[in-house]
This record gives structure tokens, C-alpha cells and sequence, in this order.
């Protein structure tokens, strides 16, 4: 009990922190909070499978990118209301997952990853080939963040603002993942990570657990790649790529897999560390191979998997998220 | 008819580069398990490579000698020092070798520049091959013959020796080989650096049709994991019909589909995905 209370309290005061430091940093930084919030909740989403279900997606992209597009390709094509464009992108996220997990899940482990991968680059080719409709290798630019019109008086034309959104969203989804986690639902997808055979002898539906641990995932990535195309006001297929699967994988990992917050850690990490170094070198690139050589080599449990075994034993104790 | 022909012959061109890389992508994949993304790496530094030899020597033979040769070695260091000790764990090496990746490409980058070299053709191949009104590119019959001799000579060495039987037992069974007292760290090592010698001679032979270019490791890469996941993960059988067929789809899809020239790939792979998850010939999944 007396650990809850202690996180809790010290939950509040962190987002309290969060929210006074993104609105009162210079617009820069508020810009790479807001990144680094919105990587987040794709970091997370992607743990979900990885660190939880123990399904090394080498595709999430796929889900990220795909929402953005749909969004994207709405508002400005149709220039319906941003809540139809938004909710569409939500709902084409899903519906992707909901096909890719039928394929996917046809295969574990490594055969997973690679399948995953191969999925994902399904739509990055689309969206880098069909040019009249998603711009080729160009992108879509001057996609308008919504207007919440009566509903808020603010515009969220303002970083401010914007970051303010994005913090609130990121509450609410890191809440209901929260949740999710620590349902029984959750339990068994650990359950799952641990061992499918004990699973399934316990009379549990593993192929049902993993495929809607695809589903949760697929859209909360959707919700962290609609935002996206928000912050940017642009789209392009670096959002369906590769690099970015392996970008969430590295955030997931250097924050450390199967905790809560451990992926939003690696996210602000790299999306921190990639606006530093590209202010003093050319050489980000490198840069980036060697986090992901030095986190596999030297920390493979996390930055919080580091942490967590220097706490009192009474903070420590896994709360087995 | 004319342009169905010599399309099909660009096609099979293509399909054997293709073929060099998917072959060792394929069976580093079956033997050991590593989703190699790398691979595509060693396909453009030994093209880059070979384009600095041949700039400073004129000597394209000893391009296709040497440059392999070093990639090799690049290969069996990158495993012998970072990939062997993680043989297991499988998400670790997959990040390993992206990270790998971006240190290539940067270097590459940094080295070689921005901008495209596209290597020069010997001077024996420069010419083109008539046959009836149908004129052909003798490189691009080198690069068929190249391709079916390799194929030849990588199935005599699978069917007919030794080490090839304990490849092969490696794919089906890595534990038993282990338990028959097989050295499978170094059989790994080795097919490991045969995998990268394939690549860089993909990328050398490759280099006066494709040219090297940085973004080129990435889109190999993908291409040879389309070829894998169709033919079957390591399966050198079907590494060789994938080859030809995404070879093909590809020649013809920019021809008559540029539009849709990517989807042409990927969406065959979804397909054979669907239906048979362990590709055309897969045994092992």
C-alpha cells in the first residue's frame, strides 16, 4: 500500500512538473516534449506486444503510419470535420491490425518479426508508390491541426496548447493501458509471454489474447500516429518505415520492456538525444547505431530494469506490469 | 513480342542479383535464426567498394575477387565479436545488426557521398548481343550466367559435401548437429561470412545495372526478404524461384505499373503469406 501511495503521489507531482515545464519552455522544447509524448504513447503501444504478450513486432509502423495517412489524406481531400478524419484513422489502424494479426499470428518468434516487417512494408509501398494519392516519397504537407471550435475556446495552432492536448491524451491512454495491464487480461498476457503451452492447458484462449493485445496495439498506435501528422502538419512514408518499427522497438527496450512508463523514458531519450546531437554533428546516424548496439550490449533490461535493482526493496517490488 | 522478351530477360537478370542476395540471407536465417538486417549493407559497401577498386586499379575482375573476399571477412568479424555471443536471442541480434546498419550507411555516406555511382562495366561485357531483331546487353547475360553457375555451384556444395550436410542438418535440427559433436559457433560464423561474400558479389556484379546509392542497403534488404519469405526461409531451392519471380514481377510492374511498382512486390508476398505461411518451399516455421 505504501508503495502505490508513494508512485502515485509521485505520478501527480511528475505530471504537474510535465505540464507547467511544456507550457513555460521556450517553443523549442515544448515542440520536443510533444514529440517525445507522442513517440511515447507509440513506444507504449508497442510494448504492449513486446514487453506484455511477448510479440516482437518488427512492424509497428504499420499501425502508426497508416492512421496518419487516413487522417491526412481526409482532411485534406475531403476537409471533413477533424473528429471524422481522427476517429477514421483510429478505425483504419485497427482494421489494418485486424488483418495483419490474422496473418501474423500464424507464426512466433522470429517468423513473427520478419512477417511483421514484411506487412508493414506493404503499405510503405503504397504510400511511396502511389503518388496520386499519398504524394510518393514528397508526403502530404499542410494538414491543419483540428479546430475544437466550440468545445475549447483555445486554438491549438499554439505549441503550447498543442502540447497540452497531447499531454492530456497521453494521460488518458497511458490510464486505460493501465488498466488494460493490470486486468486479468493483462495478467494473461503474461501469462502468455511466459509460457503459451501452461496457458493454453489452463484453458485460456491464447490466439484470442494475442490478437486483441494486436488490436489495443494497433490503435493506440493509430491514436500516437494521428497526433503525429498533427504536431508535423505533414505525413510521408517515413512514417510506414522500418527505421521507425525499429525506433519504437530501441524505445521500448532502452526504457525497458514489460514496465508502464519505461518506453515513454526511451522515447524522451531518443527524441532528446537525436535534437542534441544534430545540433553539434552531421553524424546522428552513427550516433544512433551506437545506441542500439550499447543497449543491446550494456543495458538490456532498461534504463528503469537498471534502476529498479538500486531501489529499497519496498519500491521495488514489481507490481508485475 | 519484342519488349516480352527482353523484358523477361532484364527480369531474370534481376532475379539472379537478387538470387546472390537472397541466398545468404536465407540460409543465415534458417541455420541460425538472425533476421540479418545488415544484409543489405554488405551489398552496398561491397559495390561502393568495388567501385573505389576499380576507380583506382581499371580492374573489374579483381574487383569481384578482392571486395567479396573483405566483406567476408567484415561478416565474420561482425558475428565472431557481436552476434555469436547473443545466438538466442533473437530480438537482441535483430537490433545488433540495425544498429550495424546505420553505422554502414553513415560511413558510406560520409565516405562516398550523396550522390549515385554506378560501376563500370568491364570492357569485354560492354557490348550487346543480337540475336534475330532482338538486341541484348551482354553484361546483363553475364550477370544470367553468373547467377546460374553460383546457384550450380552453392547446390553441389549443399547436396554434395560435407560442410553442406551440416548446413543443411543445421536447418532442420540445429540442436541434434550440436549434440553429434558438430563446432556449430564456427559452422554459424562461416555461413555467416558466406552470406556477407554473396552480397558484396551481388552488389559488385549489381553495380553497373543498379549502382550504389545511399538507401540502396534498404531497399536490397527488403527485396531479398520479400525473395526469402516467398521461396521459403532457408530454403536455397526456394530462394532461386523467389528470386526469379520477384525478379520478374518487378521488371515487368515498373514496365507496365510504375505507379504500383512497390505494391507489385509486396502484395504477391502477402498472398503466398496467407496461404502458406512458410513460403513456396518452406520446410522449417
Amino acid at each position: 500500500m505504501r508503495r502505490r501511495f508513494v508512485l502515485g503521489i509521485g505520478l501527480v507531482f511528475g505530471l504537474i512538473v510535465l505540464a507547467v515545464a511544456g507550457r513555460l519552455s521556450p517553443t523549442y522544447y515544448t515542440g520536443l516534449m510533444t514529440e517525445a509524448l507522442i513517440l511515447g504513447i507509440f513506444a507504449v503501444s508497442l510494448n504492449l506486444l513486446l514487453g506484455h504478450t511477448g510479440l516482437p513486432s518488427l512492424g509497428h509502423s504499420a499501425y502508426f503510419g497508416v492512421a496518419g495517412y487516413t487522417t491526412a489524406i481526409l482532411s485534406l481531400r475531403l476537409a471533413q470535420s477533424s473528429w471524422v478524419s481522427a476517429s477514421a484513422g483510429i478505425v483504419v489502424s485497427v482494421s489494418v491490425a485486424a488483418i495483419y494479426g490474422l496473418l501474423a499470428l500464424r507464426t512466433a518468434g522470429v517468423y513473427f518479426m520478419m512477417i511483421t516487417l514484411a506487412l508493414a512494408q506493404v503499405l510503405w509501398g503504397i504510400a511511396f508508390g502511389w503518388r496520386s494519392m499519398t504524394g510518393g516519397d514528397d508526403g502530404l504537407p499542410g494538414i491543419a491541426r483540428p479546430d475544437l471550435g466550440a468545445l475549447v475556446p483555445w486554438s491549438l495552432q499554439s505549441p503550447a496548447n498543442f502540447f497540452t492536448a497531447v499531454l492530456v491524451i497521453f494521460i488518458i491512454v497511458m490510464g486505460a493501458l493501465s488498466l488494460v495491464v493490470h486486468s486479468p487480461f493483462g495478467y494473461a498476457l503474461r501469462g502468455i509471454r511466459e509460457s503459451e503451452a501452461r496457458m493454453d492447458c489452463l484453458g485460456y484462449h491464447v490466439w484470442l489474447h494475442k490478437y486483441v493485445a494486436v488490436l489495443i496495439a494497433g490503435g493506440v498506435a493509430g491514436i500516437a500516429g494521428i497526433l503525429f501528422v498533427y504536431y508535423h502538419g505533414f505525413v510521408s512514408p517515413a512514417e510506414l518505415s522500418l527505421v521507425l518499427s525499429a525506433e519504437g522497438l530501441l524505445m521500448v527496450i532502452l526504457g525497458g520492456a514489460g514496465t508502464l512508463f519505461g518506453p515513454v523514458l526511451g522515447a524522451t531519450v531518443v527524441v532528446f538525444l537525436r535534437n542534441l546531437v544534430s545540433g553539434y554533428t552531421e553524424r546522428w546516424l552513427s550516433v544512433l547505431g551506437l545506441v542500439y548496439l550499447l543497449v543491446v550490449l550494456c543495458a538490456p533490461n532498461g534504463i528503469l530494469g537498471a534502476i529498479r535493482g538500486r531501489l529499497p526493496s519496498w519500491l521495488s517490488q514489481e507490481a508485475e506490469a | 513480342m519484342e519488349f516480352w522478351i527482353v523484358q523477361s530477360l532484364n527480369g531474370i537478370a534481376f532475379g539472379m542479383l537478387l538470387f546472390l542476395l537472397a541466398a545468404g540471407l536465407s540460409l543465415v536465417f534458417g541455420l541460425m535464426r538472425i533476421v540479418n538486417l545488415t544484409h543489405g549493407s554488405f551489398y552496398l559497401l561491397g559495390a561502393y567498394i568495388g567501385f573505389t577498386v576499380i576507380g583506382r586499379t581499371g580492374s573489374f575482375l579483381l574487383a569481384v575477387v578482392v571486395v567479396p573476399l573483405a566483406i567476408a571477412a567484415l561478416g565474420l568479424v561482425m558475428h565472431r565479436f557481436l552476434l555469436r555471443r547473443f545466438q538466442g536471442a533473437e530480438l537482441s541480434q535483430v537490433l545488433l545488426t540495425f544498429g550495424a546498419l546505420f553505422i554502414f550507411a553513415d560511413f558510406s555516406l560520409w565516405y562516398w557521398g550523396g550522390y549515385s555511382h554506378v560501376l563500370s562495366k568491364p570492357a569485354f561485357l560492354a557490348g550487346s548481343l543480337t540475336i534475330g531483331t532482338i538486341v541484348f546487353p551482354a553484361y546483363r547475360i553475364f550477370v544470367i550466367v553468373t547467377g546460374v553457375i553460383i546457384a550450380l555451384l552453392f547446390w553441389l556444395i549443399l547436396e554434395r559435401t560435407r560442410l553442406g550436410s551440416m548446413v543443411r542438418a543445421g536447418v532442420d535440427d540445429e540442436e541434434m548437429v550440436r549434440g553429434l559433436g558438430i563446432n556449430t559457433p564456427r559452422l554459424f560464423t562461416a555461413v555467416f561470412a558466406l552470406g556477407a561474400f554473396l552480397a558484396a558479389l551481388s552488389g559488385i556484379i549489381g553495380g553497373p545495372l543498379v549502382g550504389a546509392y545511399p538507401g540502396a542497403d534498404f531497399e536490397v534488404l527488403l527485396l531479398a526478404l520479400v525473395v526469402v519469405i516467398i521461396g521459403g526461409l532457408g530454403s536455397i531451392g526456394g530462394a532461386f524461384v523467389g528470386s526469379l519471380l520477384v525478379g520478374l514481377i518487378d521488371t515487368f510492374g515498373r514496365a507496365l505499373v510504375p505507379e504500383l511498382a512497390m505494391f507489385t512486390i509486396f502484395a504477391p508476398m502477402a498472398i503466398i503469406l496467407a496461404l502458406r505461411p512458410r513460403g513456396l518451399f518452406g520446410r522449417i516455421g
